[in-house]
């Protein structure tokens, strides 16, 4: 029978899908808080297993459930990208949770079953597998968003989160409905096929805007950001770095899977929403951070930007454009994880601080460390030649391409106006005020963390570790 | 004669009062957790209209999806919300204010 194929081709998520149940079981059974130390490494373990095995399988497309899930070149980029930063992060958590008291069995596997929704979106080939995979990972996201219970910031961001989160999968879902009853199916493919040379009908057009704004949202891109800033803050730091990483891949792609495939011939018609959204998110997410002295908003906003940039090569419709976004979103989300090893630190006396005002002559206390996230701060900037300019490099050149040249202008404008508050950063820490040096003792995985992130950023700029190829491969295959 | 327009037209006003229960609404959280809730069964009025005017099963299918994945979300939107209520000792929408955004 065919279902044994279809099995196969879903193998990774069945996989993760399976071990996050029997963690839970086993936890519950057998010593509950007790075994969070093992389930925490055990889920890293196995997600780097995944990553592992989804980036060795062989080249070439499958789809199983009649074209629900598709295992393409395009997916397993942005799976191994997500199962390997989850892992980190996971592994992040760790020391920061123990030392709040909140090292508890459920939180790796919350993430694994986020993960899991993420791997389902990016494979998704159908509104309803697109759909349960997006609810399976904001379902888990609205959950650790308010790990902390006894706290009210944690509780209040989850809060916030979850109402304009279900808020957004209710418009997103109002347009896949629209979508389904004008096309008449809802596989990707075929809502594409039935996409005539006339163009959309007036029922398509309010299903693609209705589609796109909940995507929007996912990716907190303007003017559905409103969620971003609020829940950085309030959610614990390692629940913050999550989001700021493997979440925000998900959604990019998902975005990028649903315009190509579903909507392919009708790209005059979503470049122009999508060149807005970009537009207003870097604008929005360079100006609003510099009022900003917390430092967890500040990436919120320094989140909102980098996601307008990504959409940047998405809204050029090429295939370069595609490629650009994967090559942003994998740079983002090492410059993330180094910058949050070392906000998960920031603390004096054994409470943690936001505010960058302390971080003051950082330097002189930790040289090694504030040159790290100097260099890190320098390359969110994309200040060349480290890293994350060829990012920018990469969006900017996508967008003249693809004759949006005005975008391209406009990035570079929100650029420079960003790279005043991660300058500033860097101007306390060697040249601010002096204030009482934090005090935080950084655990060795920490450690290795930042210190990874700033050489990848110093270091990529040689071949940005060959991840053009893989990034090329992968925007050929889904523009095929 | 009740044709597909009229159902849209039903589902689309339904929809629409949920966005403005979740906007408008000033009292309460749970006002907005029914409002969530209306707005996904109007979707699902839209899919099951859709399914019978295509004489297609799926629309039919992916309404007991929404079904399942709304129960999930009721359930986790009162869990958070029990949570902020033992915190703040209060669930009116203006006291959700503690981070300004």
């Amino acid at each position: 029978m065919m279902i044994g194929t279809d099995l196969n081709t879903v193998l990774p998520e069945l996989i993760l899908a399976i071990y996050a149940m029997a963690a839970l079981m086993f936890s519950v059974y057998f010593g509950k808080d007790k075994r969070a130390n093992a389930v925490f490494w055990m889920t890293a373990i196995v997600m780097v297993i995944l990553a592992v095995m989804i980036a060795l399988a062989p080249a070439g497309a499958h789809t199983a459930f009649n074209g629900a899930f598709v295992d393409d070149a395009f997916a397993r980029y942005a799976k191994v990208l997500m199962l390997l930063a989850s892992a980190v992060i996971i592994l992040l958590s760790k020391d920061y949770l123990q030392k709040n008291n909140l090292l508890k069995f459920e939180y790796p596997i919350l993430i694994a079953l986020a993960t899991l929704g993420m791997m389902m979106m990016v494979s998704a080939g159908d509104l309803m597998s697109l759909y349960m995979g997006l609810e399976l990972q904001s379902l888990s996201l609205y959950v650790v968003a308010a790990f902390r219970r006894d706290s009210l910031r944690s509780t209040e961001a989850g809060l916030k989160y979850f109402v304009l989160g279900a808020l957004s999968s209710g418009i997103l879902l109002y347009g896949a409905s629209l979508v389904y009853g004008f096309s008449g199916t809802t596989v990707f493919s075929g809502i594409a096929s039935t996409i005539t040379d006339e163009g959309l009908g007036l029922g398509m057009i309010f299903g693609l805007v209705f589609l796109c704004s909940g995507m929007a949202f996912k990716v907190s891109a303007v003017p559905f950001h409103m969620w971003t800033p609020d829940v950085y803050e309030g959610s614990p730091t390692p629940v913050t770095a999550f989001f700021a990483t493997a979440p925000k891949v998900a959604a990019a792609c998902l975005f990028a899977r649903v315009l190509h495939d579903a909507f392919p011939t009708a790209q005059a018609d979503w470049t122009q929403i999508i060149a807005l959204l970009s537009v207003g998110s870097m604008f929005l997410g360079a100006i609003a951070a510099i009022g900003q002295t917390n430092i967890k908003r500040l990436m919120a906003y320094s989140s909102i930007a980098h996601m307008g940039f990504a959409l940047m090569g998405l809204a050029a419709g090429t295939e370069a454009g595609v490629q650009a976004l994967l090559i942003y979103m994998a740079i983002y989300v090492v410059m993330n994880i180094g910058t949050f090893a070392f906000i998960l630190n920031m603390e004096r006396d054994g409470n943690a601080i936001t505010d960058i005002k302390c971080l003051g002559q950082y330097s002189k206390v930790e040289p090694a460390r504030a040159a790290a996230l100097a260099i890190l701060m320098f390359s969110l900037a994309g200040i060349p030649p480290l890293v994350g300019f060829f990012g920018k490099f990469y969006v900017l050149k996508a967008a003249i391409d693809a004759d949006m040249a005005w975008l391209a202008i406009a990035g570079v404008i929100a650029s420079v106006i960003g790279a005043f508050y991660y300058l500033r950063i860097i101007y306390f820490m060697y040249f601010g005020n002096e204030v009482d040096p934090m005090t935080g003792k950084m655990p060795a995985l920490h450690y290795v963390a930042l210190m990874g992130a700033a050489a990848v950023m110093l270091f990529g700029v040689i071949n940005l570790f060959g991840i053009e190829a893989y990034a090329a491969i992968a925007a050929e295959a889904l523009l095929k | 004669m009740i044709t597909l327009e009229h159902y849209l037209a039903l589902a689309a006003v339904l929809f629409t009062i949920g966005i403005f229960g979740i906007f408008v609404n000033r009292k309460n959280v749970i006002i907005i957790l029914m409002s969530i809730e209306l707005m996904l069964l109007a979707v699902n009025i839209n899919f099951v209209a859709f399914s019978t005017h295509l004489n297609d099963l799926v629309g039919q299918i992916f309404t007991l999806f929404v079904l399942t994945v709304a129960a999930a979300e009721a359930a986790i939107g009162l869990a958070i919300l029990v949570c902020f209520f033992r915190n703040r000792g209060t669930i009116a929408v203006e006291d959700v204010n503690v981070m300004k955004g």
